[in-house]
């Protein structure tokens, strides 16, 4: 049918310039470096050989971008998005989806073909990363040192196309030089810095401050806790900062400005998305029946990464109470206290804000982690709350929520779902910020009267699938507790609709029928009837 | 008793509007009926998909299953006549419709001033779906079309231009005007126009008629001839967006009274009682302050088709809009303007203007001398928040309250660079 074809077909995006042909060459060169390693096939000295395959990755892509970006000026230039093969779902995106997705299941499940060696030499590609590995911390490289490498190259080249794409826009500047500074310091340089002051006798878990618990679903497990433990002060400290992280700082943030300050301006998943996934960012998919499975299937992957952190700490808690003076009951006490204020305090201030099945489902939720938590003060359970071994619960999230589902589909299908799959459909974090960003917080993007011309870029330009022009051409402000206030919907709109703003709570979920321009009799009219 | 029927001829803003709050006020049988394309689309986004921004199904505002769920009823044809007493139209298709009460919202179709070649291949306007196909037929690249020329320098045929810039086709751009939209806009605006959209590329051309379009033996286009200055200018495509007039033909055979448009009244009513006019295609009998009696705007069809909704469903409403605003884009510069502000002052009126030093930023103030009276603001490169000029023009403030608020106004993405100040700085100065 007429309708579905794509109208534009003809437009001819993929002809590249020779600068743009240049620097492609020499950015595939580069991986292609990489790539020989992996074959064992390094001709010079490893250092050299990886310098130059960064070096020559990073010219390549801020080369390229500044090839594109150079002939245009400032301004939205989403010029044949949906007609690129590479970001409309082509061959090559496809062929980049696939590549990518292979990449990180040899990552997770077969680091021993990227040459990783446990308890001796690595080789192949591990072993090129081995000197500068050796620089930072001491230690010799492992696939996450590789991995962590490269991510971070990434955000920091992409985020220089970003900056040079929205240079006129400042708080698209801004927001990007800030996901570069947090992956380049606190994800990246200082962890590896902390692994300096490890010896025989002091050592301190590899610790990102900036990953939270339960996006970090593994801070709180037991040989983590030891090491904290067993570090003194120092540990003890970041133990401490690891719980008021979720339980007081992200609050406190999340009610000033959104849950944006996390997911836009300083995660790095986020910062991954935001800056090499930003050309996939259309690709997200807007229809109800997406919104929905997004909030089952989130809330689900929340309520799992809970359960299975309570077990796990439980696990342990009993193991050894001369070492924690927190005892199994009192642990779960505590959670449930917590939980329950939380519930209380939605259902009786927030009630109306949610609709029907978020009700229900928050009521089940509630029941089930309550009814399972309280087995442990029944006999004959105590060894396995929650029916599960704790063990089984935590490897069966870290496989199929921290591995399969953040790793191999939220950034393999880039190319193909957009960029923010993870962030949209599967993080915990995102889930506990977005449910206080719709009901406890002061942001919210307002829409300008009757401006919106209904033209749709804010929905499509949307990463994460919001239908932001649903409320745009009602003059309804857009709470979303998905919205990670990229600010993108406000970059592309041509008819300046669009004001992400931290503002007072009143009229803040607003919602008239007639918009702003029309008479305004009638509009009093309708608000009486 | 049946549920009267309701049929409303065209599935624009205007139409869809109207039949959104007939729905929400009433479930009275609703049909929509238009030519054009099954749903409702978003002609304002024309341009985006041709530059490949979006695709043709980002430009539905809803989704397919919505007109079902809400119990609409659509019809994909074209209506031929209207027969008001008999309560009847007729389609393309010879199908004969009744309806109780008609909403007639069929829009626009582009000028044409009857210049020799205006219906040649190749000779085109853009307003609807099948402009935007054949235009990609016409123009897919820059081998194909190796120059366009537009003829009429209005809101469309900027985009126009810019729509072909992307694809790399040079553009001659006639304008009629002595300045870029000035017949709108005050010069000061209408020149920092000229320069930006000649910064583009286009070869613009100011005080330009056309005079004729050329036309090979098969019949298409290869030329057009200017009539300043007999000049040809080779081109393979020629964009015509000398604005737009009603689209009511078909209304011309009946009864219901027309002029430009079809002529209504305060309650959007023809001469017949049970039939309204909404949107494009509407021309008030009355005179609405300084408004047109043809507005050809997206808003005017939206506050239209939300009070007809009322009228028809049993609470007879005035249409009484509100202060006049508008917003348009000039390749990379946002306008938008809150109450009046005309190209030349009138008789009373005085106008304050202040343009960044280097940048394509600047706003303009109309007021009323002698009161100080507020009356209108043209902003260009910033953004400015609707509810406030609203609530300053229903309070009647004064020039010198609104410029002194102005961060209020201010509706910019946050960390962007603000400009209140040197505009409160310019503002003293020119009124010692
Ligand atoms: C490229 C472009 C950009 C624009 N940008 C802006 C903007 O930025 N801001 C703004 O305010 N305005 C803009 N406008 C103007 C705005 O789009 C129109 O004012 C508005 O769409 C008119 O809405 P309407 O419902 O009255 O008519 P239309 O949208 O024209 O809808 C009428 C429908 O009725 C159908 N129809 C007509 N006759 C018949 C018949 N006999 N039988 C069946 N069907 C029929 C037509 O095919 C059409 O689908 C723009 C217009 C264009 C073309
Ligand atoms: S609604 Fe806007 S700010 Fe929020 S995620 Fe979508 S594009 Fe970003
Ligand atoms: S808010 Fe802006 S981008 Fe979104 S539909 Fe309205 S005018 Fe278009």
């Amino acid at each position: 049918m007429s309708t579905s074809a794509n109208i534009s077909a003809t437009a001819s995006a993929d002809n590249l310039n020779a600068q743009q042909k240049i620097a492609l060459f020499i950015g595939f060169s580069g991986l292609f470096i990489l790539v020989l390693a992996v074959f064992k096939i390094v001709v010079v000295n490893q250092l050299v050989a990886l310098l130059s395959s960064l070096i020559f990755i990073s010219i390549g892509i801020i080369w390229y971008a500044k090839s594109t970006y150079k002939g245009q000026s400032p301004g939205v230039k989403n010029n044949f998005i949906y007609v690129s093969n590479l970001t409309n779902r082509g061959f090559w995106a496809y062929l980049l989806g696939l590549s990518l997705t292979g990449f990180y299941i040899i990552l997770y499940f077969y680091p021993e073909i990227l040459g990783l060696v446990k308890n001796g030499q690595n080789t192949r590609l591990i072993a090129l990363f081995d000197p500068l590995s050796r620089v930072l911390s001491g230690n010799p490289a492992s696939q996450w040192f590789v991995y962590g490498t490269l991510y971070t190259i990434a955000i920091l080249t992409f985020g220089i196309k970003a900056l040079l794409k929205y240079r006129h826009n400042s708080y698209q500047k801004v927001r990007t030089l800030s996901v570069i500074f947090f992956q380049l310091s606190f994800a990246f340089i200082i962890p590896e810095l902390m692994a300096r002051l490890n010896t025989n006798n002091f050592s301190l878990p590899y610790y990102d401050l900036k990953n939270i618990w339960p996006l970090n679903y593994y801070n709180f497990e037991q040989y983590r806790v030891d090491q904290f433990i067993n570090a003194g002060s120092i540990g003890l400290a970041l133990l401490i900062f690891g719980i008021i992280s979720i339980f007081i700082i992200t609050p406190i943030l999340t009610f000033k400005y959104g849950k944006r300050w996390y997911c836009s301006w300083v995660c790095g998943c986020g910062g991954l998305a935001e800056t090499a996934g930003d050309s996939f960012r259309h690709l997200s998919n807007k229809s109800i029946n997406a919104w929905r499975f997004e909030r089952w299937l989130i809330h689900l992957v929340t309520v799992f990464i809970t359960l299975a952190t309570i077990a796990v700490v439980y696990s342990y808690l009993g193991d050894d109470s001369s070492k924690y003076w927190l005892t199994r009951s009192t642990f779960l006490i505590a959670v449930m206290s917590i939980l329950s204020l939380v519930f209380a305090l939605i259902m009786i201030f927030k009630r109306n804000a949610l609709q029907k099945d978020a009700i229900y489902a928050a009521i089940a939720f509630f029941i089930i982690i309550g009814s399972l938590i309280s087995m442990h003060f029944i006999d004959g359970y105590q060894q396995q709350l929650f029916l599960f071994e704790a063990e089984t619960l935590r490897s069966s999230y870290g496989f199929l929520i921290g591995s399969i589902f953040s790793g191999v589909i939220g950034t393999g299908f880039y190319p193909i779902f957009g960029n923010r799959v993870w962030c949209r459909f599967g993080c915990p974090m995102a889930a506990i910020l977005g449910l206080q960003q719709r009901l406890f917080s002061k942001f919210r993007i307002t829409t300008n009267g009757g401006q919106c011309i209904s033209c749709g870029n804010c929905s499509t330009y949307c990463e994460m699938g919001i239908d932001v022009r649903a409320y745009a051409q009602k003059g309804e402000n857009i709470v979303r507790s998905s919205c990670v206030g990229c600010g993108i919907c406000a970059n592309v709109c041509p008819r300046g609709v669009l004001k992400l703003e931290n503002d007072n709570l009143d009229h803040r979920i607003n919602s008239e029928d007639i918009l702003l321009g029309n008479d305004v009799d009638l509009k009093d009219f309708l608000k009486k009837s | 008793m049946t549920q009267e029927h309701i049929v409303i001829i065209g599935n624009g803003i205007a139409g869809v509007t109207a039949a959104r709050h007939i729905r929400k006020l009433s479930d009275k049988k609703v049909t929509i009926i238009s030519s054009e394309s099954e749903y409702f689309f978003s002609r304002t986004a024309l341009m985006y998909v041709y530059m490949g921004h979006m695709k043709w199904q980002h430009l539905k505002p809803y989704e397919d299953h919505f007109w079902r769920k809400n119990n609409f009823n659509l019809v994909q044809d074209h209506v031929i006549d209207i027969f008001p007493e008999q309560h009847q139209i007729e389609l393309r298709s010879k199908r004969k419709i009744h309806f109780d009460q008609l909403i007639i919202a069929t829009g626009s179709k582009p000028n044409k001033f009857g210049w020799p070649g205006e219906n040649a291949n190749g000779v085109q306007g853009l307003y609807s779906k099948q402009d935007l196909e054949l235009l990609e037929k016409n123009a897919p690249d820059n081998k194909t079309c190796r120059r366009a020329v537009i003829v009429g320098g209005g809101l469309i045929g900027v985009e126009l231009a810019e729509m072909l810039h992307t694809r790399k086709i040079p553009v001659t751009f006639l304008v009629r005007e002595s300045n870029f939209w000035n017949n709108v806009l005050p010069d000061e605006e209408a020149k920092m126009l000229n320069k930006h959209i000649k910064s583009h590329g286009i070869d613009l051309r100011l005080n330009t008629n056309l005079e004729k379009i050329l036309v090979d033996e098969n019949n298409r286009v290869y030329a057009v001839k200017v009539k300043e200055s007999d000049e040809i200018i080779n081109c393979d495509l020629v964009g015509l967006t000398a604005g737009v007039s009603p689209n009511i033909e078909f209304v011309k055979d009946s009864k219901i009274e027309t002029n430009r448009g079809i002529l209504v009244n305060r309650y959007l009513q023809t001469n017949y009682k049970h039939i309204y006019a909404i949107g494009d295609c509407a021309e008030q009998r009355e005179n609405i302050g300084y408004r047109k009696p043809i507005e050809a705007v997206w808003y005017t069809g939206r506050m239209m088709g939300e009070t007809v909704a009322q009228t028809i469903c049993g609470k007879p409403m005035h249409y009484n809009p509100g202060h006049w605003f508008n917003s348009a884009k000039f390749f990379d510069i946002e306008y938008q303007t809150y109450g009046w502000v005309f190209n030349q002052p009138k008789e009373g009126h005085e106008h304050f203007f202040w343009k960044h030093p280097e940048k394509d930023i600047c706003i303009h103030i109309n007021y009323e001398k002698r009161s100080r009276k507020f009356i209108g603001f043209n902003t260009f490169g910033i953004r400015m928040r609707h509810v406030f000029f609203n609530q300053c023009l229903d309070a009647s403030a004064t020039v010198d309250d609104v410029v002194k608020h102005l961060h209020l106004a201010n509706f910019d993405p946050e960390l962007y660079k603000t400009y209140e100040k040197s505009i409160q700085q310019a503002f003293k100065t020119q009124q010692i």
